[in-house]
């Protein structure tokens, strides 16, 4: 396998780019594995960490479509690590950090970029709680900036701040290590990453049941492309998670709802953050090929659809119009959908399951992204020391059960918050 | 989506809000137990295929419906009116 470098481009360049070879490899599945892992997003990831953190080697990772087809390649890419309660603080501060070093870790441009995210607040209200969740985050060594309006204005100019604003703007809370990721790229990086390192990547490969033994242990699973045996089963499946629970009589916290996002025409440099409007749902950034990349919320009914509805779209272009006035004359290109796992307090699930040999990883609702590179790692080594590492020892299943989510918004258990 | 309300005729789903599985029951409220709590507040079925659904028509006439949505495709089936008696809800 070629190692990118400059040289190797300029090497291809001048031979007619001839000489690179495939990125991994498209092996047939063995009887059996140490870990089996169901799913190609946070999968790959785990994979990788596995095979390089842990030394498993014997692993294979199996998705029913193709590499990258799920939610890794379907969102809106941003990065953040701008959360509050403990747990998820850390976790997703671990993420950032691995984020950082991911392009040379696994040498693959994923084009990381820290372009910095602006939380706006529109209320005084919002401006206080901004100001709390940016102590917290200061507190725990994470970056974060509380900017008041002529700060703002000075440094994003293209904002609606006229008084007639139908949600004036009040402040932001800034990120300044937030930003954004090629997601496809992390996919592919992970994916070829981790075959180097001996793991089988099998796509087309529909996980359709679960082996078990007399005790009750999964040992293996079932798949379009025959039975497979495994020491251990992890599941990495967001969106039909709940489906492949119920396969060993596992019933989740989780329902599948649809997500949809959003890319117009390219145009020149505009949007060089990441900006969300706080007085509704919208997010935007702008792609390095020009296109304006945003979403907003859910379509709020249950899906497994993978696309949206009409309204949705006109509710998340009104958002747009609204925060940044001069968006209305540009044309909307092109939109998708994905489903996502929404967990019941916006929080994810990296343990063991109740059933001995499989481990989950779910509920990932519509933040998951940004997560890929610390889910995969702490789900590597939940599944290879059997306990949880310490940033994701509060993501367990039995939170719920035992009263102690991990409920940012502090909405209770209503599953439509990330 | 277009739900045709028993009251008001077919609408946009725009005019309606959803409250999700109409097939979860309550427990009684003298019933104490952790378990049963905990799978009606957190569990869900989470179905692929037709489902039962709570759909309110708020900007129309105000009724709650029970809506059979297939989540796979939306496709919408029967709708009837959720105060109707259960035995309404026969092949629905
Ligand atoms: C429109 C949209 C915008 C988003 N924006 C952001 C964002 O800006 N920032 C952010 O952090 N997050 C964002 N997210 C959320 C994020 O994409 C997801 O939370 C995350 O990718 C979930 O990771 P995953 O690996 O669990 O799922 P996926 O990447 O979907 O991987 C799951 C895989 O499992 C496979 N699979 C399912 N069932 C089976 C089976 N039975 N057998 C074999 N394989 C199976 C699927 O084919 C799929 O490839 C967004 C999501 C969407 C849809
Ligand atoms: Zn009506």
């Amino acid at each position: 396998m070629t190692q990118y470098s400059a040289l190797a481009v300029l090497r291809n360049a001048l031979s007619g780019n001839t000489g690179w070879t495939r990125a991994w490899r498209d092996p047939e599945p063995k009887p059996a594995y140490d870990v089996v892992i169901i799913g190609s997003g946070h999968g790959v990831a785990t994979a990788y960490y596995l095979a390089k953190e842990h030394g498993i080697r014997n692993i294979a990772v199996l998705d029913k479509g193709w590499l990258g087809g799920g939610n890794i390649g379907r969102n809106t890419t941003i990065i953040r690590s701008n959360y509050m309660l403990d747990g998820n603080t850390q976790f997703y501060e671990w993420s950032m950090k691995l984020w950082e070093g991911l392009s040379h870790e696994i040498n693959f441009n994923t084009m990381v970029s820290h372009r910095g995210l602006y939380n706006l607040a529109h209320t005084p209200g919002q401006w206080d709680q901004m100001a709390r969740r940016g102590n917290i985050m200061r507190l725990n060594g994470i970056d974060a900036e509380l900017f008041t309006l002529p700060e703002l204005k000075r440094r994003v100019r293209y904002l609606d701040y006229s008084p007639t604003a139908r949600f004036p703007i009040y402040g932001a809370l800034h990120q300044p290590r937030a930003g954004t990721v090629r997601h496809d790229a992390v996919a592919w990086g992970y994916a070829r990453a981790a075959d180097k390192l001996g793991v089988d990547i099998i796509q087309n490969c529909e996980v359709t049941g679960f082996l078990r033994d007399t005790a009750g242990r999964v040992t293996g699973v079932s798949t379009t492309r025959g039975d497979i045996g495994a020491g251990k089963v992890g599941m990495a499946v967001a969106g039909n998670s709940s489906l492949l629970a119920d396969k060993v009589g596992l019933k989740l916290p989780i329902e599948s709802h649809v997500l949809q996002a959003f890319v117009s025409e390219p145009i020149k440099p505009l949007v060089d953050h990441v900006i969300t409007f706080g007085a509704g749902h919208f997010y935007v950034s702008q792609s390095d090929k020009g296109g304006l990349v945003f979403g907003g919320d859910l379509d709020g009914y249950n899906s497994y659809a993978q696309r949206g509805n009409l309204p949705t779209v006109e509710h998340v272009v009104t958002e747009g119009k609204t925060l940044i006035p001069q968006i209305a004359r540009v044309k909307l290109v092109r939109s998708w959908g994905g489903i996502m796992d929404m967990s019941m307090d916006g929080s994810p699930i990296i343990c063991k399951s109740p059933i001995d040999g499989l481990y989950l990883n779910a509920g990932w609702c519509y933040g998951g992204f940004k997560a890929t590179p610390a889910s995969g790692w702490c789900f590597a080594w939940t599944i290879a020391k059997d306990v949880p590492h310490e940033f994701n020892a509060k993501f367990t299943l039995d939170r719920f059960r035992r009263g102690v989510p991990i409920d940012e918004k502090g909405q209770g258990p209503v599953p439509g918050w990330h | 989506m277009r739900i045709n309300c028993p009251h008001c005729g077919p609408r946009d789903s725009a005019e309606y809000t959803y409250y999700g599985d109409a097939s979860r029951v309550r427990p009684s409220l003298t019933d104490t137990g952790v378990e049963h709590w905990h799978a009606y507040v957190h569990e869900r079925n989470n179905v692929k295929g037709p489902m039962q659904e709570f759909w309110h028509h708020l900007h129309g006439c105000r009724q709650w419906l029970v809506v059979t949505r297939n989540t796979a495709t939306h496709e919408i089936g029967a709708v009837r009116f959720a105060k109707s008696p259960v035995s309404d809800t026969a092949g629905a």
